[in-house]
C-alpha cells in the first residue's frame, strides 16, 4: 500500500470513528409548537394540598469565591465591585438559596399542563439569571442576551440533546426545549467559563426553587405519600418522606451538612 | 567503545533543515496553544466550524481568544507543512524522506478535520482525546524531519554494536510507545473519558522505561556523545514532566471550586502538556537514533567504511 492510499484509508478510519463515536440519541431541541397535556386523572383543587419549608445549611458554609471576570472588560465593568460565584448563597441563620426541591415520585397517574409560557434564562452582567432554571420537560426554554457582548450557551444535558449557540449583543431570543426528563443539566458559556448554571427539565409540575429566605412551596399537591427530594449544587441529594392529607399544609424542613453533605 | 566515522553529508540542505526546526517549534507554540484552550474551558467557545461566528474573524474576547488564535496558528501551521513537503517533493533525494513529509502534511490535514469534528460534535470524549493524540503524532513527524534532514543523519556513520539484552533498539520502540500510550491516558484524563488512576499507572511505566533505557545506554555506551545527550534528553524531560505533573495536579485540586480556570493550574497543566509531548518527542528520537546507529541491515552497508578505514 502506498503512502497515497495510507492517508486515504487514515482519514477514512478516522472520520469514521469521529462520526461513531457522535451517535448520541437525537432528541429534539427545537421549540414546542403546541404544549402538551400528558393524559392522566385530574388533581381535585378541593382537596389538593401544599408541601412548604425552609432548607437550611448545618455548619460553615464554604468560603465563596470572586469572580475574575478580568478576561473581558465589558463584564468588568457591569460590576463596580466582584461578584462571588453562586455555588453556594446563604441567608442568615443558615437558609439555603437556589436548592430544588422537588416531588421525585412517578406521578403520572395525575394530569397536568405543560405550560406555554416559556421558562426563561438571561445573560445579564456575565452571568446567568436565574442561576437555577426549572421547567416541564416539553416546556419552552427562552433564552436572552441582555449583554452587549457575546455569549454562548451551553448546555451538556445526558439524555436530552447538547446543543451549544453563539448569542451576540442585540440578537432574538432562542427558543429551546428539552424533550425528556433530566435533573440538573450543566449549563456553560464557554466565552466567559465562570458563567455556570443548571436547568432541571421535570417530569411533573410538582417543584420549587428556594428562594432568599430559604423557603419553598410547592403547591396543588394531591394528597398521598412522596419523596421529596432536594438538590443542592455542591451538596447533591437528598430526601426526605412526607404524606399530605386533603387541603393539608405539611411543612417538611431540610437542613443539609456543610461539612459532609447529609 | 563506538566509533563515528563521517563520511561527507551528500544531501544535506541547510535551508530546508532549518525550516524543518522551524516547524517543530511551531508545532510545539501549536500544542500550547491548542493546551490553552483546553485549560481555559475554551473549547466550545466558538460554536462553529471552520468559519467563527459565522464570519472569518469572530469578536475577539473572553474564550475566543484562545480558540480562535488556536485555529489561525493551526492554519499557519498547515500551510507551512505544505511548504515543507513541496520542498522537500522538490529538492529531497531520498524518497522515504519526501514520502514522510507527505505524511506529515496528511497528518496535519486529518488533524485540523478531528479538530473541526470536535467543534461540531461538541466535543466527545474520543474525539477530543484523538485530537489532542493526532497532535502528538504531528510533532514528533516534525521533529522527525528535522533530525532526517540533519547534517549528522546523513553522515555515513559507523555501527555501533549493542551487545546487551534486550537491545537498545527494542528498549527505544517500547519506551515511545509506552509514552505515546501515556500521553493518550493524559489526553482522556484531560477530557474527563478517565479517571487520574490509569495515567498515574502509566507515568510509572514510563518512568520506569526511561529509566531502563537510560541505564542501559550508560552501561553499554558510556562515551559515545551522541548517547549521553539521549540520556541526558531522557533524564530532564522525564523529571521535568514528573515535577509539572504534580503541580497540575496539586494546582487541579487546589483550584477545583473556583468558578473559573485559575492561572496557576492553567500554566501548570498547559506545561505539563507540552513537555509531555517534548517527552515523547524525546523518546521517539532516542528512537530514532538508535535505529539508526544500530540497525542490522546498516552493518552491511557500512561495513566498506571499515574496510576503507583499514587501510
Amino acid at each position: 500500500m502506498n503512502i497515497r492510499k495510507c492517508g486515504l484509508v487514515l482519514i477514512a478510519a478516522t472520520m469514521a470513528f469521529a462520526l461513531a463515536s457522535c451517535g448520541k440519541s437525537p432528541e429534539t431541541s427545537q421549540p414546542a409548537s403546541t404544549a402538551a397535556t400528558p393524559s392522566g386523572q385530574p388533581v381535585d383543587a378541593a382537596t389538593a394540598g401544599t408541601i412548604t419549608g425552609t432548607i437550611k445549611l448545618d455548619g460553615t458554609p464554604p468560603a465563596a469565591h470572586k469572580i475574575n471576570m478580568t478576561a473581558e472588560a465589558y463584564c468588568v465593568t457591569q460590576h463596580p465591585t466582584p461578584v462571588s460565584d453562586e455555588e453556594v448563597v446563604t441567608g442568615p441563620g443558615g437558609v439555603l438559596q437556589n436548592a430544588v426541591v422537588y416531588i421525585s415520585d412517578d406521578m403520572s397517574k395525575w394530569a397536568f399542563t405543560v405550560p406555554t409560557d416559556p421558562a426563561k434564562i438571561d445573560q445579564k452582567g456575565c452571568l446567568y439569571h436565574p442561576h437555577i432554571v426549572t421547567m416541564i420537560a416539553g416546556q419552552n426554554l427562552e433564552v436572552t442576551n441582555s449583554d452587549n457582548t457575546t455569549h454562548n450557551i451551553h448546555p451538556i444535558p445526558s439524555v436530552n440533546r447538547e446543543w451549544n449557540e453563539s448569542q451576540p449583543p442585540g440578537s432574538a431570543p432562542l427558543m429551546k426545549v428539552f424533550a425528556r426528563p433530566e435533573d440538573a443539566i450543566p449549563v456553560k458559556c464557554n466565552v466567559h467559563p465562570w458563567m455556570k448554571s443548571y436547568i432541571f427539565a421535570m417530569k411533573n409540575p410538582y417543584f420549587a426553587v428556594s428562594g432568599a429566605d430559604g423557603k419553598y412551596t410547592i403547591g396543588n399537591v394531591p394528597p398521598g405519600t412522596y419523596t421529596v427530594t432536594v438538590w443542592q449544587e455542591k451538596f447533591g441529594t437528598k430526601t426526605q418522606s412526607v404524606t399530605v392529607g386533603p387541603k393539608e399544609t405539611k411543612t417538611v424542613d431540610v437542613s443539609i451538612s456543610a461539612a459532609t453533605g447529609d | 567503545m563506538p566509533r563515528e566515522i563521517i563520511m561527507g553529508p551528500n544531501s544535506y540542505n541547510r535551508a530546508l533543515h532549518r525550516y524543518a526546526i522551524l516547524m517543530s517549534v511551531l508545532t510545539g507554540g501549536l500544542l500550547t496553544a491548542g493546551a490553552l484552550v483546553t485549560s481555559n474551558d475554551a473549547g466550545l467557545s466558538i460554536p462553529d466550524w471552520p468559519l467563527a461566528y459565522g464570519s472569518m474573524v469572530p469578536p475577539f474576547v473572553g474564550g475566543i481568544r484562545y480558540e480562535f488564535s488556536h485555529r489561525v496558528f493551526a492554519g499557519i501551521v498547515t500551510t507551512l507543512t505544505v511548504i515543507l513537503a513541496a520542498w522537500l517533493w522538490r529538492s529531497e533525494p531520498r524518497r522515504w524522506v519526501r514520502n514522510f513529509g507527505w505524511l506529515a502534511l496528511a497528518t496535519v490535514v486529518i488533524q485540523a478535520v478531528i479538530g473541526g469534528l470536535t467543534v461540531i460534535f461538541r466535543q466527545p470524549v474520543a474525539v477530543s482525546v484523538a485530537h489532542a493524540t493526532v497532535a502528538q503524532v504531528f510533532f514528533c513527524c516534525m521533529i522527525g524531519l528535522a533530525l532526517f534532514t540533519s547534517r549528522w543523519w546523513q553522515q555515513d556513520l559507523a555501527p555501533v554494536d549493542d551487545t546487551g539484552s534486550p537491545q537498545v533498539r527494542t528498549l527505544s520502540i517500547l519506551c515511545a510507545a509506552a509514552t505515546f500510550f501515556q500521553l493518550i491516558l493524559g489526553a482522556a484524563f484531560r477530557h474527563k473519558g478517565f479517571g487520574i488512576a490509569p495515567h498515574l499507572v502509566g507515568a510509572a511505566v514510563v518512568t520506569a522505561l526511561v529509566f531502563w533505557i537510560a541505564g542501559a545506554l550508560r552501561n553499554r555506551f558510556p562515551s559515545s556523545p551522541v548517547f549521553v545527550r539521549c540520556r541526558v534528553l531522557l533524564h530532564g524531560l522525564i523529571g521535568t514532566q514528573l515535577l509539572l505533573g504534580g503541580a497540575a495536579w496539586w494546582s487541579r485540586l487546589a483550584y477545583r471550586d473556583f468558578p473559573q480556570p485559575m492561572p496557576v493550574m492553567v500554566m501548570f497543566t498547559v506545561a505539563h502538556v507540552v513537555v509531555g509531548a517534548m517527552t515523547l518527542a524525546g523518546t521517539v528520537v532516542v528512537a530514532l537514533v538508535s535505529h539508526h546507529l544500530l540497525h542490522e541491515s546498516r552493518r552491511a552497508v557500512v561495513a566498506p567504511s571499515r574496510a576503507q578505514e583499514a587501510m
